[in-house]
């Protein structure tokens, strides 16, 4: 265990956990949109900045992404580090302008608009739904694409091979800006423009999962599970 | 002669080498480098090889393709030893000639020697040419005088003897302490004591350590790196294996972008006959080191230059940075203590070996020892690689070693850092050129990019060219950077098109503060560089653009006017004839006009009227 010093009180820290984690813990509300507790810290929207003074030097840096360590001294409020919050705010607010999330972060940090031109496709760069289709699915269906401005999310060679329709991209998305269609017996994950077909519960008749995520799943659990396993929904299971 | 098993043995195989060569006999050397072969000095070696074989003239004169010169305007360059003629853009048809005149004749061929542009004067060797006279060649020096494809150049020339010394008369911690005496700044941009990087990667816990090249040279028109690597592979190696010596490792990497063919060729020569030798590999010259060398080709992205970007990128992965809360040297490649550093800096460690730490740091200004390369490019009568030792001014980079501006135009500014980095004006012409001047100036050394404008430069418009190799060199990871540099790419485009409104400085200077405040890496962290340097020095052009709607420079199209004065113009109707567009006119032999809302702003009626009528507002 480590002492940290956030916002003039001291708090223990378990060593190996992130500035964030710690203040998330301890009801520190720090805003941020790329992390999650269940998935690899990525450090790219940069909501999170804090000041951390460490041997006497002070800097900005992300909280999701600095392991705590013993007598840092955190501020989670300084002027530099609103100013930066808002000016990150205003960048990521004017790429996804419709999203309500982003409206409510950019309320409490004080920033009404942007004074940019609001020209984005909705998505932040965020990498949420990469990390989850990799890290927590396994199917691997997105990535990253280009690189600089171009910077985009796509199935690889925008073929949607991999994607199971499981959603869980959409789930996660911080600006709902993938997006599900349900009609009849089919899902569609609209960003990515994959259709996949729905399985109906066998007792209360309900649609509830992609086949191609029974047959993803049953592969991956490699017989641990019975086959009919899916033939009812988790309701009627 | 295979392996070498001692040091003994090297120094047997130099003076080998050596036994078998006449200095007295005539050598031509054809530089070889990128720069000489895109001026097809290939053809110009492959006549040579021809001419000296149907001559018979193999034992009377040994022809050498070498490195890069530096000088690559003038190319192909050819060098003949022992006199050291110097010719430039020597032709195939030449060679006959050279060969006849100036080989076995003695004799000069006036019109392949060079001729400053300045002063008019001819001059016949190359150390006596200003371009090189001003230089201190201590590493680009060998470059002329070394078959990069043929070890025994090297050798010849005392090569991995500083290797052998390290290894048999000093101990690691005693190597580390002459770097960090000789204080070898690292020359990839930072400027960081490589020492110090030694010492921790050395002290850092764990077995395996790695060492790597940075050899992932990015900035626009920068080829110091490719340069040293085409020219002399075996310094960069050599260095190399010192610096995994002293902290520990056995096992390094080259890391170069696959745009450099050349580069990786004569690299992966140099690696296979270093190994011939017993130079790399298992128990190296008996002394019980082993160390291993892997070329790792990149897919030459600007950010992985980036230290963490490299390392992602070596292990396999996208060229993107991480967050540096712990160091490369402690936590690097595979999670193992790593250290690197650029092709330069390696280039260096060699030298410090062989004279020692106060030697070395003889050269040099204080706290910036050695010498540094440049690519002096831009508006400049004598643009190449330049050597020089730090500390010089710009002053004497420009005009003594550069020739000064061409066509008597004015100095106004020069770009140094690479993208990244700024532009100081003129004013500060007799800065002192090391790391920490041209930090002071809120530009940077960066790896040695050094770009001359003149008056007919626009500061914003430079401002806007670098955000929009940055905007799109962003690894586009965090939003301080990728978004920053893309809104302030475009507020820029809008300035030079002539639709600035005031609030965009003030926007600008927000935007600049967030990526160097809240960038994740240090590409991030000096992207806004281009902008904050030129609106500190060069305010007054962005206002001009916003306010008046005008570019002083007269370089933005869209806020300039070309007309024609009525009273100069005698109606000769040249421009007329090349306008791309029909744009101009007017009966032959009376005075034309400019429709400008047709005209495209070209300049092609500018650069034919020989009268001076047409006028720029």
């Amino acid at each position: 265990m480590v002492k940290i010093t956030i916002n003039n009180k001291e708090y223990q820290a378990e060593e190996g956990c992130s500035i964030l984690e710690v203040a998330l813990h301890n009801g520190i509300e720090i805003s941020h949109l790329c992390y999650h507790e269940n998935l690899s810290v990525y450090g790219g929207c940069r909501l999170c900045l804090v000041e951390v003074t460490r041997n006497g030097k002070k800097k900005l840096t992300t909280s999701c992404t600095y392991p705590v360590a013993d007598g840092i001294v955190v501020e989670t409020n300084t002027p530099r580090v609103k100013r930066a919050r808002r000016l990150m705010m205003e960048l990521l607010l004017a790429m996804a302008p419709e999203s309500p999330r982003l409206q409510a972060y950019a309320r409490e940090l004080g920033v009404n608009t942007s004074r940019f031109k609001l020209d984005g496709d909705g998505c932040i760069r965020c990498g949420l739904c990469v990390r989850v289709c990799d890290e927590l699915v396994g199917a691997n269906a997105l990535a990253f694409a280009n690189k600089g401005d171009k910077k985009t999310v796509v199935p690889p060679f925008e073929e949607p091979e991999n994607c199971i329709g499981c959603g869980a991209c959409a789930f996660i998305c911080p600006t709902d800006c993938i997006g599900i269609e349900e009609s009849g017996d089919e899902r569609k994950i609209k960003r990515w423009n994959k259709t996949v077909k729905m399985k109906q519960c066998t007792i209360c008749g309900r649609l509830f999962i992609p086949y191609a995520q029974i047959e993803y799943a049953l592969q991956k659990a490699g017989g641990a599970l019975p086959k009919e396993w899916f033939e009812k929904c988790p309701d009627c299971r | 002669m295979g392996r070498l098993k001692t040091m003994a043995e090297l120094e047997k195989l130099q003076a080998e080498i050596l036994k078998k060569r006449n200095p007295e006999t005539s050598c031509v050397t054809v530089c070889l480098g990128t720069g000489c072969q895109a001026y097809n000095s290939r053809a110009v070696y492959d006549a040579f090889v021809k001419e000296i074989n149907t001559r018979n003239l193999t034992e009377k004169i040994h022809l050498k393709g070498t490195g890069c010169h530096g000088f690559c305007e003038q190319g192909p360059v050819v060098v003949i030893f022992p006199s050291e003629i110097f010719y430039r853009r020597v032709k195939p048809e030449d060679v006959p000639r050279i060969i006849t005149d100036t080989v076995l004749g003695g004799k000069l061929i006036d019109e392949l020697l060079y001729q400053d542009p300045v002063s008019g004067q001819k001059y016949s060797r190359e150390s006596e040419i200003p371009f090189y006279r001003h230089q201190r060649r201590s590493l680009l020096g060998q470059n002329m005088l070394i078959d990069p494809g043929d070890i025994d150049d090297y050798i010849a020339l005392g090569g991995y003897q500083n290797f052998a010394k390290a290894l048999s008369k000093m101990t690691p911690e005693e190597v580390i302490e002459e770097v960090k005496k000789a204080n070898l700044r690292g020359r990839g941009g930072a400027g960081f004591p490589a020492g110090v990087k030694w010492e921790t990667t050395s002290n850092a816990p764990g077995d395996k350590k790695y060492v790597i090249v940075n050899a992932d040279e990015g900035d626009p028109g920068a080829y110091m790196d490719r340069s040293l690597l085409e020219g002399n592979p075996h310094l960069i190696l050599e260095g190399l294996a010192i610096g995994a010596y002293a902290i520990g490792a056995d096992e390094g990497y080259v890391y170069v972008r696959q745009e450099y063919p050349l580069a990786v060729k004569n690299l992966s020569v140099a690696l296979q006959q270093a190994e011939k030798y017993g130079l790399l590999g298992e128990n190296i010259l008996g002394s019980g080191f082993n160390f291993k060398v892997h070329i790792k080709r990149g897919a030459g992205a600007f950010v992985s230059g980036e230290s963490s970007a490299l390392v992602s990128a070596i292990e396999g992965r996208v060229g993107e940075p991480r967050p540096k809360h712990i160091n490369t040297a402690v936590k690097g490649l595979r999670d193992r203590p790593t250290n690197l550093n650029n092709v330069e800096t390696w280039a260096n460690v060699p030298l410090i070996i062989a004279e020692g730490a106060e030697s070395y740091k003889q050269i040099g200004s204080a706290n910036n020892s050695g010498t540094k390369i440049f690519s002096l490019v831009g508006k400049v009568n004598n643009s190449g690689l330049v050597e020089v030792p730090m500390g010089i001014t710009l002053r004497e980079i420009i005009y003594d070693i550069g020739g000064g501006i061409p066509g008597g135009k004015k100095f106004k500014a020069v770009q140094t850092g690479g993208p990244s980095g700024g532009c100081i004006p003129a004013t500060y012409i007799d800065t002192p050129v090391d790391f920490d001047h041209l930090t002071e100036l809120g530009s940077m050394m960066g790896s040695g990019g050094m770009i001359v404008m003149d008056e007919d430069t626009c500061m914003v418009d430079v401002a806007r060219y670098f955000m929009q190799f940055l905007k799109e060199e962003s690894c586009g990871k965090c939003t301080a950077c990728r978004e920053g540099t893309k809104r302030m790419y475009a507020i820029l485009e809008g300035i030079t098109r002539g639709e600035g409104s005031e609030k965009d400085i003030e926007l600008l200077e927000d935007l600049a503060w967030g990526a160097t405040n809240a960038s994740l890496c240090a590409l991030g962290a000096t992207a806004a560089n281009p902008v904050l340097s030129t609106l500190k020095y060069f305010r007054d052009e962005y206002e001009a653009h916003i306010k008046d709607k005008k570019c002083p420079a007269k370089v933005c199209k869209a806020l300039i006017k070309y007309t024609i004065d009525q009273t100069i113009c005698n109606g000769c109707g040249r421009c007329q004839k090349l306008c791309p567009e029909n744009a101009i006119t007017g009966e032959l032999k009376s005075p034309m006009t400019i429709d400008t809302e047709r005209c495209v702003r070209c300049g092609i009626c500018y650069d034919a009227c020989r009268y001076g009528a047409i006028n720029i507002t």
